[in-house]
């Protein structure tokens, strides 16, 4: 576990980087309480001797499920343009990803 | 028959008067319309009310009840939470991120449901997302509790909860990650249930955490539950946690009498923080169990108290994944007055989401950063196999075990919303079952301070028959619907 169970207003920011939400700083310092609060009641976990017990990803057995290749009609192109918010055409409009 | 007329019809009671041409469907979905815009400015259970398309479905139920072709809920008025996709009627999560979204296609409930001929009255209110335990983390309004307005109803599934408590409509599908069907059931005084997972297709279930949700029925008694299960269970192609089993009528598995059945009560359900009156209230449903002749004793399933963090760890890593897919550019909510993509995206998802669902992307995103997978995600997916285990161990002995649904009573709006943790508390009793993958069903065991108190009912995976046959005969024997009537509007 963390050294330590509070987060510093840097940990919150890198956190925030990686989940690619914004916050002003009000919100850094008050989701910095709120998931330190949290985080110290996770550490009664780290006490509980799990030995040798495999980790639980799903509760029933996940099996690949097969079907032909067939092909088959897909959504029309419209239905699925329909809901983007900036849409030129045919084409979904973004902005530059490389700069 | 309560006083909102024939929108207080459970749906059994309704397909008799369909099926003997007493009443159609235009008139008992003209009904509930009425019910809706008679309460709802009081309650606010829906999202979206879709009148037309009601009125459209109930008029083609009815040709198809008198052409003889009619099934267990064709014509009936329902309500689905507003994360089970509809195609061409908005779909929200209750959040700004998808307040405009409308789907290109049905969830394989929806698809199912519409099957039957049932009558689509309007999508359900819930916290964002599903995540929360009061409603009150809705975007657009919270859901007021119909047994006492400036209550909660719990949550998620808050709106389909309070909905079929006021009469609005005559059932409901909620969606339950880790008590968001029973704990809203339990403080509105209805029935939900929680299939086994796999059970029921996830497939157009908008995701919260995969591996934890599950679909199941809020209805106004027992019958309706079973009626409403056996019209959604079964293997599905799209969903590949999808079980391949033979789904069974249900309906088969009710009776009055419970001999021969082994019942367990965890003693670590009957915590500190358990209301006494809640405590009261489910000690004599318990004794009313014995009546019946279920043989009853306490039992123990002692990694209970680990449940909670193992949920709050494990259901937002599944989260912080699958909301990574609102990132403004195929649909929902975007910021387009951005520098440059990245900023694009952090806006667009910092407006676009509300403070829990960001607590819990956050939360999630730590969990799985790292230096912390071992320690959290790995500890608690290891944790979650002991509590499996645990309760493998005790249905070895017990064909059920009976518990309280939520430890407290509906609590007032407000109460709990500054405090995450005291808000975490309420799925106590309930996570356990998301975590093990089994089935809990939480069924109306009377009051306590004029609040509904609801009694819950677990058992091992594929055990829903038997749940259900414990919670119909205590509903034959105490009958709170008849006792307590509807809520007053």
């Amino acid at each position: 576990m963390a050294e330590g169970t509070r987060l510093t207003t840097d940990e919150v920011r890198h956190i925030a980087l990686l989940a690619r939400v914004g916050m002003t700083d009000d919100e850094v310092e008050l989701m910095r309480d709120h998931l330190s609060d949290i985080l110290e009641q996770f550490e009664a976990l780290s006490g509980v001797d799990t030995g040798d017990l495999e980790p639980t990803g799903h509760s029933v057995d996940l099996l690949s499920v097969m079907r032909e290749d067939a092909a088959r009609p897909s959504f029309a192109r419209e239905d699925t343009l329909a809901n983007a918010p900036n849409r030129e055409g045919d084409l979904v409009r973004v902005k530059a990803v490389l700069e | 028959m309560s006083d909102s007329g024939l929108a207080g019809l459970t749906a059994h009671e309704a397909r008799r008067l369909l099926d003997g041409g007493d009443i159609t469907s235009v008139e008992l979905t003209s009904a509930v319309l009425g019910r809706i815009s008679q309460v709802e400015d009081s309650v606010r259970a829906f999202v979206t009310v879709t009148e037309d398309t009601a009125m459209e479905q109930a008029e083609r139920a009815d040709a198809r009840i008198s052409a003889g072709d009619a099934m267990p809920l064709t014509g009936v008025p329902m309500l689905l939470k507003d994360n089970m996709v509809t195609k061409g009627i908005r779909t929200t999560c209750s959040s700004r991120m998808l307040e405009h979204f409308v789907p290109p296609y049905d969830a394989t409930v929806t698809e199912r449901l519409y099957a039957q001929g049932a009558v689509l009255v309007g999508k359900g209110n819930l916290d964002e997302f599903a995540m929360g335990s009061s409603n009150e983390n809705s975007a657009f309004h919270p859901t007021h509790n119909p047994w006492s307005l400036d209550r909660v109803p719990g949550g998620s599934s808050g709106g389909p909860a309070a909905a079929v408590a006021a009469d609005e409509c005559l059932f409901a599908l909620g969606s339950d990650t880790g008590g968001s069907i029973r704990q809203p059931a339990s403080l509105c005084g209805v029935v939900g249930m929680k299939p086994t997972y796999g059970l029921v297709s996830r497939f157009g279930l908008v995701a919260f955490a995969s591996s934890l949700d599950q679909i199941g029925p809020l209805t106004k008694d027992v019958r309706d539950c079973a009626i409403t299960l056996s019209a959604i269970a079964g293997n599905d192609p799209n969903d590949s946690t999808s079980l391949s089993l033979d789904v069974p009528d249900y309906t088969q598995a009710l009776g009055e009498d419970l001999r021969g059945l082994r019942i367990g009560i965890p003693v670590e359900y009957f915590v500190d923080g358990l209301d006494a009156g809640v405590e009261n209230a489910v000690r004599e449903a318990i004794d009313v169990l014995r009546s019946l002749g279920a043989d009853v004793e306490e039992t123990s399933l002692p990694s209970t108290p680990y449940a909670l963090a193992v949920y709050y760890i494990i259901a937002p890593s599944e989260a912080s994944a699958n909301l990574a897919r609102y990132d403004g550019v195929k649909y929902g909510f975007s910021v387009q007055d951005a520098d440059g993509v990245w900023d694009a995206l952090e806006k667009t998802r910092q407006y676009g989401f509300g403070p829990e669902v960001k607590r819990r992307i956050m939360l999630g995103t730590y969990a799985l950063s790292a230096g912390y997978y071992d320690a959290y995600y790995l500890q608690a997916q290891r944790v979650r196999t002991l509590i499996r285990r645990e309760f493998e161990q005790a249905f070895s002995q017990y064909d059920a075990v009976v518990m309280p649904t939520s430890p407290t009573v509906a609590f007032n709006l407000g109460e709990k919303t500054a405090d995450p943790l005291q808000m975490y508390l309420n799925d106590i009793l309930t996570i356990p079952a998301n975590i093990a993958g089994i089935p809990g069903i939480s069924v109306p065991a009377g009051m306590s301070d004029g609040l509904p108190v609801g009694m819950q009912i677990m058992g091992p995976a594929l055990s829903e028959e038997t749940l259900l046959r414990v919670a119909y005969a205590y509903e034959q024997a105490t009958n709170f619907r008849t006792t307590y009537g509807t809520p007053p509007l």
